[in-house]
């Protein structure tokens, strides 16, 4: 699919796999995420794990780089705020 | 408090070796009637081999401790003879509800899937479990010893020795192997000097069984931070006879003496019911807990199983069910050794294959550990974000993790399987714990796989269309049910049919062959506790015997 072909809404299904790796439940891919989250604050203070946050938005945004995607995610996010 | 149990006491005997001064020797020995040690001892006897249990008191499990059994557990029940009692007095549920502050953000409904004799889990207090395995011990002829406390641990070449205390004083016993299933604390450990290493959670839950007088639904309520326990998590959950089980997370800076006093804990229970209903307490308890396990289960002639092993947080339900799998794994292999048909190492398969079991069991308890009770600001932050997006996402209802459902483990680096060689789908790879489903029985009967499946051998599912033409093959297939280490053909037939000298299943929906992705002339070898062990397209009697002779170690 080239760019701009079709507008990628954004994933609210689960999403979460690793190339090469087999699941047998389906908790688990995503469970590996979220605990690989919690590990990378480990030992931060406050201010440091809201850096790290901060810059963890940025480089996925990056990566994602549809802003209509962007777009829906931000306002999703805020609604909860 | 009320009681809707009366618990049993069993009667203790004096062991004749004590009154005529001897000591005995038996091929083997347990301690600890709990429900993982009369596992065991129930399979032991199925097996014929002749077995003693030592248990230092006289009664089942005091208070509800394990609530939920998961459908393996439940199908090594049922090889056991107690499952039907289990599943009849059990609860079953399927809607759970997650609440995060007021409101409830989901709820779902684990319906069992379809085509399974057991559902995913039931919820039964221990005691009844326990109840339960000493009656089918006793109908066994289990030599079941009450008030026989083991006190010392002597370790030799070819036995071990033990002394036990009783109230007439104490006397000696040896045994070719010694199973240890004495619980957490585990004397058998300390007194060998081993260690079992892991992680303590500093938290601390009181649990209290609370007897409804209305009807109320048969759901499971999980809180995260509710008002009427703020900062905390409370979980709800029904057992049987109209008993209730509620956790609540406490935190460590609590006094647990304290805390278990009725006048502390009815005002606790009112607020989250609301004042109007009425109930009465049965039980509390005040615990704590720690996720951790031996490095290896075996040590010479001694096997730990159970929680002597391997201790996880309640999150999951993986204490009692993982337990009784130890044992599942461990009975068939040690009645090989002992009739010297397998070298003893194939008992470090019990360990290597249950210590990742372990470790899996360990590593999702503790992630539900973690997530329903954070250890720093952000985690919390997280955990809260996910409750709040999960109102409305589904991702985020799969990140919710209020402790994962049981199940076994996928055992696919065990060195007991036989690679693929052919190409099949689906998950039943070598190592897996099988799936079950209906057939229909050589007697015209409906049944299920898994009850076809396992105890006492090896056997081989030969997948056709007409059993009938099997031809000179089917005399291939008897030909290994006289090997040494037999392997019992079982034909699984797409059209009902019979053979004579062998069991035919009928795939009566054609389920066993769509979950084991198997065309005509598929086989799949099994091992006697319902794991798969290879599997190919085309039969060869060459491959299945290499197959059964790696999977008991004999190559
Ligand atoms: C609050 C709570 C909730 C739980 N919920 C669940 C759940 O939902 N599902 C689940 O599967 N598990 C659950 N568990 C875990 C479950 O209760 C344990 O995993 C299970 O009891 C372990 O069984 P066991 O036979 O290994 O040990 P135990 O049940 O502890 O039995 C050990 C036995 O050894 C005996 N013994 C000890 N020392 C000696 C000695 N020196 N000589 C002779 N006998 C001795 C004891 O008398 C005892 O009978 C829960 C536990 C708790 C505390």
């Amino acid at each position: 699919m080239t760019k701009g072909e079709l507008a990628m809404p954004l994933t609210l299904t689960p999403n979460f796999s690793e190339a090469g790796k087999r699941y047998f439940r389906a908790f688990s891919p995503g469970d590996d995420f979220y605990e690989m989250l919690i590990d990378a604050h480990r030992d931060l203070d406050d201010g440091e794990s809201a850096m790290l946050n901060a810059q963890l938005i940025l480089l996925l945004a990056n990566h994602i780089g549809d802003l209509a995607v962007l777009r829906e995610a931000l306002a999703k996010a805020r609604e909860g705020a | 408090m009320l009681q809707t149990y009366t618990y049993p006491k069993y009667p203790y005997v004096q062991p004749a070796e004590q009154k005529e001064r001897v000591a005995r020797r038996y091929p083997v020995v347990i301690v600890g009637a709990g429900p993982v040690g009369m596992a065991a001892a129930i399979d032991c006897r199925l097996h014929g081999i002749p077995v003693v249990l030592l248990d230092e008191d006289d009664t089942v499990s005091i208070g509800s401790r394990g609530v939920c059994y998961a459908k393996r557990a439940l199908e090594i029940l049922d090889r056991l003879g107690v499952g039907e009692r289990v599943v009849a007095k059990g609860v079953s549920w399927n809607v759970g509800r997650t609440f995060f502050h007021e409101e409830e953000v989901f709820n779902f409904n684990l319906l069992p899937e379809p085509d399974h004799k057991r559902p995913g889990m039931i919820n039964l207090q221990q005691y009844y479990l326990e109840q339960y395995l000493v009656e089918r011990c006793v109908e066994l002829g289990v030599d079941l010893r009450w008030k026989n406390r083991v006190v010392s641990v002597q370790r030799m070449s070819d036995q071990v020795r033990l002394t036990i205390e009783t109230p007439d004083g104490t006397y000696g016993i040896e045994a070719d192997w010694l199973i240890a299933a004495d619980g957490a604390k585990s004397p058998i450990r300390k007194l060998m000097g081993l260690e079992v290493e892991g992680k303590i959670f500093h938290d601390r839950f009181l649990i209290a069984d609370v007897v409804m007088k209305a009807d109320f639904p048969a759901e499971r309520w999980f809180w995260f931070d509710p008002p009427f326990h703020p900062n905390q998590s409370v979980l709800l959950h029904r057992q049987a006879d109209n008993v209730w089980r509620i956790d609540f997370q406490l935190g460590w800076n609590t006094d647990p003496e304290e805390e278990k006093k009725p006048e502390k804990v009815i005002p606790r229970i009112k607020a989250m019911l609301g004042d109007e209903r009425e109930f009465e307490l049965e039980w509390v308890s005040v615990y704590t807990f720690q996720c951790r396990r031996m490095q290896e289960f075996r040590h010479g002639r001694v096997l730990f199983v159970g929680d002597a092993a391997h201790q996880v947080s309640p999150f999951g339900a993986r204490g009692a069910n993982s337990g009784i799998q130890d044992t599942d794994n461990l009975v068939w292999k040690l009645k090989l050794v002992l009739d010297g048909k397998a070298p003893e190492k194939l008992l470090d398969t019990y360990s290597s294959e249950r210590v990742a079991a372990a470790d899996e069991n360990i590593l999702n308890s503790t992630r539900s550990t973690d997530f329903i009770t954070p250890k720093s600001n952000t985690s919390r932050l997280f955990r809260n974000a996910v409750l709040t997006l999960a109102e409305h996402h589904a991702f985020a209802r799969a990140l919710v993790n209020s402790g994962r459902l049981s199940v076994p483990a996928f055992l696919t680096e065990s060195p007991l399987n036989t690679a693929d060689e052919d190409e099949f789908a689906g998950r039943m790879v070598p190592g897996a714990p099988m799936d079950d489903a209906p057939v229909g029985l050589p007697d015209g009967g409906k049944g299920w796989l898994l009850d076809q499946i396992g105890g006492q051998g090896f056997q081989l599912l030969y997948f056709t269309d007409v059993a009938e033409r099997l031809g000179d093959r089917l005399e291939r297939l008897r030909e290994l049910t006289v090997d040494a280490v037999p392997v019992e053909p079982l034909i699984v037939s797409e059209k009902a049919g019979s053979v004579a000298g062998a069991r035919v299943l009928h795939d009566l929906m054609h389920l066993v062959a769509k979950r084991y992705d198997a065309r005509e002339g598929s086989v799949y070898l099994l091992r006697p506790d319902q794991h798969v062990v290879a599997r190919w397209r085309k039969f060869d009697a060459h491959k299945v015997r290499a197959a059964v002779a790696r999977a008991i170690c004999n190559q």
